[in-house]
Formats: C-alpha cells, structure tokens, sequence
C-alpha cells in the first residue's frame, strides 16, 4: 500500500514539476493538442482521407468547403492532416514502448549477470549501433512489406540498443549500492534482485529514454513514408509529401505541402521540448532549485 | 608493440568482424522476406512455370540456402553484387557510377557543417549565458527538429520554383556543354541546396557538442591558471580551451556518420541529386531488392571504415591511449 501511495506522490510532484517547466508545458500542451485531433478527427469536420473526390475538385485551393484544400486525387487534406497524426502519433507511442521494454530488459539482464553474458549482449548492442540506421530501416520495411505494423517493428530492431547501453550503464552502479546489498543479505532471489529492487530505480530513465524514442520514431515514419514505404491504407504525414513529391505539381499547391510539414515539425518540436524537460526534472537537484 | 599498436590492432579486428557480420545480415535480411522473391518480382500471373524456374535458376534461387550463402560469399569476393533488375547491369557497376556525386556532397556538406559548427558551438560555449548563446542554441535545437527532406522540399519550393534562382534538382544543367570552370560553377549551383539541407541538420550536432564541451573546458584549473597568468583571451580560447574541447567532437563525427548518411538519401531524393543516396529511393520505388542490397552494403560497410579511421586517428591525438594501449 504503502508502496503504490509513494507512487502516485512522485508522480504528482513529477507532473507538477513539469507543469513549471516553461518548455516542458509548451511541448506538453502542443503534444495534447495533437492527441486530441487523432482521437476526435471524425468529430472535427473530417471526412474519409483516403476517398478520392470528384473529378470537378482535384487541387482545389482551401476553401469554406475543403479548410486545406484537395490533392491531385480531389482527397480532403484537412482529413489527410488530422487523420495523419493517428499514424505519426501510434507509431511514435507503440514504437517506443517496444524499444524501451525491450532496451532494458537486454540492458537488465547484461548489466546485472555481467561476465560471458554481458560480453555477448553488448557485442550485439554494438554490432547494431554501427549500422547506419536509415538505411537498414529502408531495407528491412521493403523487405517486410508497407503496413504501419511493419513500421513499428522496424523502428523497434533498430532503436533497442541505444537504451540497452543507457539502462545497462545505470544498473552496473545500481547493483553495487548498498540497498541491493542488503537485500541479497536477507536472501533475496536474481529475479527481485532485479525486477524489485533495480528496475524502479531505472523507471525515470526508462522515461526519459521513451520521449526521445518517441522522437525518433515519429521522424523514422515520416521519412520512410516519404520514400514511399508507408502503409498504402492509412495515409501519414510522410505519405502526403511522398504523393505531393511525386506528382509534380507540389509548386502550385503549397496547400498540400505546408500541413504535413508543420505538423511534423510542430509534433518532433514539441516532443523534443518535453524530452528536454523530463532530463531536466530528473536531474539530481532540479527539485530543491524549484523549492520542493 | 606499443600500446598505439595494441589499440590500432583491436580496433582493425573490430572493424573486420563487424563487416563480415553485416556480410551475414546482408544475406539473411533478404531471406527472410515472407513470400517468394520470385514471384514478388514478377507479379504477372502469365510468366509460365519453366519462365519462374529459369529466374530462379539465374538469380541462383534453386539451390540450398547453404548453396546460396556460399555462392553469395563468393560473389562477394570477387566484387559481384548480383544483378539489378531495374537497371539490367550488375548492382556494382550502378553504384559505383553513383558514388562520385555522393561524395563529393557528403564531403563538402560534412566540411561546412563542423567547421560552422565548431565555431558557433566553440563561440556560445566560452559566451555561455548571453544572448548570443541563447539565440545560437535556440536555433540548433529547432533546426535539429526539422527532418531533412521536409527542409529540403520547402528550400525547392522558394528557391528554385518560386523565386527560380536555383535549378529543381540533378547535377548539372542538361544538354548545357559546360566545360572546365563552368562545369564547376554549374555543379556548385547545383550543389548549393541540397548541401545547405544537408548542412543545416548537421550543424546542429557539432554546436551543441562543442558548446557543451566548451563549457566544461572552461571550468577547468589550466584555464584559470591561463587567465590568472594575463594571457589574451582569445589566446586562451585558440590554444587552451578549443584544442582540449575537441576531443569529445572528433568521437562524435564517427558516430554521426551513421546519422550522415540519412541526410544524404533525404536530401538526394528531394533534389534529384544523381548519387547512392537517390539510388536507395529509386531501388525502393522499383522494388529492386538486389540494388538495394548492395547499397545497403555499401553504406554499412563504409561507416565501418570511416570510424575505424576516426578510431586511429583518436588514438593518435589522444595521449592516454599511447600510454594504456
């Protein structure tokens, strides 16, 4: 009980923080905004982003009909818009939590056996930090097929091992303190060794390593979909540049162009922002500067 | 041995697993895509059995997988990457026609940036905390947020559809017979965009890094030993403070190089620049999996070699490692 109560504390006093956090706030609220039209978009005057329109409305200009105006397809680039953060956003949330999992448990489990173990799953870490990552996610999302699922998994091979290295790092320090110490003292097992007493003390880097994976995975999607490796059935942010790029008549439709730009931009801004501020709160001494 | 020898061997052992790893990948990678690569190759339902057998036998289909690893192997050997089904040619002869272009933009790009970059970041950081700094830091951090190709297709639309001051893409004006220092200035103008794209997300890296780097120097003792003997200021940033900051940047040019090479493919596909980086969205959009595969090769193998040598030459400059090895 007791436990989960100290929870819930840190992380009001986490929330608050951040809420005094000029940049993080900013970031926060744009990410909230973002969120908002991903679930409501049906509700915000959207109609289906994918169905082609009539022949009468193709690269309309924005109008009180079409707010953004119409693609070469005479398709809704408000809808493709709105509808486009679901992609940016469930790739970036599922992609991340994949990688992190994934990242600190490999990072978990090397760090605390060490020897041969540790030997082998950092060679690997290492191996995959070498590759350049654009490329090896171009080949493997061709190779796999277009699907967001496919996305998602791709973006996840390549990112693990970046937070593999960081969570290992904090637990080699973390299983020489005394704390863990003493639990194994009073016959403690590996497992609560590590899952009970170690991994919460890893939870606010696991954090601060799921803002940025969500970073990065928002721009791996935009790009891959921009080389025209995106789910051919959800349109994304990237896949409305990949069409506007290939159909050569971008220079007159700026309407088609300047949405997906912005709000990729404004999206991974924002994302960074936060990123910023929740490796700033988790800073030892950033509490007591705030008065806490 | 001395301990440099030790380092330069390790790490040249290093290096060469890592390759025949990424040789591994390459072949597995391309293996376990779900389907037969045949018949994603020819979609056509009319290609008859004997036709599909044929193909199959050509591109070495037929045979066992360890039949096929070897036969990969021993292509590899001998400089053959297969054959590219968009191009007709073998995939080693289309990409080495490319890598010239890539090059020359990657290498200048490069320059531009860490000289820029050093500068700014070496500036803001001895300047921390003033309005220059904030501005100069400001910036890198938003340019930093922007991906390369959505900068590079607002960069096409000013300058070279709405204002016409640049060409729309590819390296040279066509059908143009420019020659000696024409050709060049006319590959330079070409060039210009793409590479400012290039540079602009790059940029951002080295300021930071330096800037973060310089401040730390800053704090350290010999710095204010230099202060307190009456040095110039701008002696004690040239000769004391930057050389010493550097050293964490020279690390990071390796690891970026990885990174490097995203902006090459985004930049070169938005500007038609006729170089690797295009070759990867030309290979996608034609599904040409055998010329993506050797790109891919190209491009791993090449950062391998580019930070074995950033490794060597970090070990010269850094006197630790001649000591401990």
């Amino acid at each position: 009980m007791s436990v989960s109560r100290d929870r819930t504390d840190k992380l009001r006093e986490f929330l608050q923080l951040l809420c005094g956090h000029g940049m993080g706030l900013t970031g926060l609220i744009i990410i909230l905004v973002f969120l908002a039209t991903a679930l409501f978009a049906p509700f915000l005057g959207c109609v289906d982003p994918g169905r082609s329109g009539e022949f009468a409305n193709i690269l309309l200009p924005p109008s009180s009909q079409f707010w953004f105006g119409t693609d070469d397809l005479a398709r809704d680039i408000w809808s493709q818009t709105l509808y486009g953060s679901r992609v940016s956003l469930t790739v970036g949330i599922l992609a991340a939590f994949i990688t992190v999992v994934t990242g600190t448990l490999v990072g978990l489990i090397a760090g605390f056996y060490g020897k041969w173990i540790e030997e082998v799953l950092m060679r690997i870490v290492d191996f995959f930090m070498m590759l350049p990552e654009l490329p090896l996610m171009i080949v493997l999302a061709a190779v796999l097929g277009p699907s967001l699922w496919n996305i998602v998994l791709v973006v996840s091979i390549v990112s693990w091992p970046t937070t593999t290295r960081v969570v290992r790092s904090q637990v080699l320090s973390l299983k020489e303190r005394p704390f863990v110490e003493a639990s194994r003292c009073i016959g403690a097992g590996n497992p609560t060794l590590m899952f009970g007493e170690i991994l919460p003390n890893v939870v606010p880097l696991m954090f601060a390593q799921a803002v940025l994976m969500i970073t990065e995975a928002i721009y791996a999607e935009a790009v891959l979909s921009f080389l025209g490796l995106g789910d051919p059935t959800r349109i994304s942010w990237g896949s409305m540049l990949h069409f506007a790029f290939e159909s050569g008549v971008m220079a007159r439709a700026l309407w088609w162009v300047i949405p997906p730009i912005a709000s990729i931009v404004a999206l991974i801004v924002s994302f960074s922002l936060l990123g910023t501020a929740v490796s700033d709160i988790l800073e030892p001494g950033y509490k007591e500067t705030k008065g806490f | 041995m001395t301990g440099l020898h030790w380092f330069a061997l390790r790490k040249g052992v290093a290096a060469f697993l890592t390759i025949i790893a990424i040789l591994c990948a390459n072949f597995v990678i391309f293996r376990i895509a779900p389907g037969d690569p045949i018949r994603m190759m020819f979609r056509d339902p009319r290609v008859s059995a004997q036709q599909l057998q044929a193909m199959k036998e050509k591109f070495g289909l037929d045979k066992s997988l360890g039949g096929q690893f070897i036969a990969y192997m021993k292509g590899l050997s001998r400089g053959d990457l297969g054959l590219s089904f968009s191009h007709r040619r073998p995939v080693a002869e289309v990409v080495a026609k490319r890598i010239p272009q890539t090059l020359l933009l990657v290498v200048t790009a490069l320059c531009v940036a860490v000289v820029l970059g050093v500068a700014l970041g070496a500036l803001a950081g001895w300047r921390s905390g003033t309005r220059f700094d904030t501005i100069v830091l400001t910036l890198s951090l938003t340019m930093y947020s922007i991906p390369t190709f959505s900068l590079g297709i607002i960069l096409l639309l000013i300058f070279a559809y709405h204002l016409a001051v640049f060409p729309l893409g590819g390296i040279v004006t066509p059908a143009s017979g420019f020659t000696g220092i024409a050709y060049a200035r006319d590959v330079l103008w070409h060039m210009l965009l793409p590479a400012f794209s290039i540079v602009i997300w790059y940029i951002g890296e080295y300021v930071l890094l330096t800037r973060s780097s310089m401040i730390d120097v800053m704090g350290k003792e010999y710095i204010i030993t230099a202060k307190a003997k009456g040095l110039k200021e701008l002696g004690i940033l040239k000769n004391h403070a930057l050389r010493n900051a550097l050293l964490p940047v020279v690390t990071i040019t390796g690891v970026n190089l990885g990174f490097a090479v995203a902006g090459v493919i985004e930049a070169e596909t938005v500007f038609s620049w006729p170089g690797v980086g295009r070759l990867v969205y030309e290979a996608v959009s034609k599904r040409d999996y055998p010329l993506l595969q050797g790109v891919f090769l190209l491009f791993a193998v090449s950062v391998v070699l580019a930070n074995l040598v950033i490794d060597l030459i970090y070990g010269y400059i850094d006197p630790r490692i001649k000591v401990r090895g």
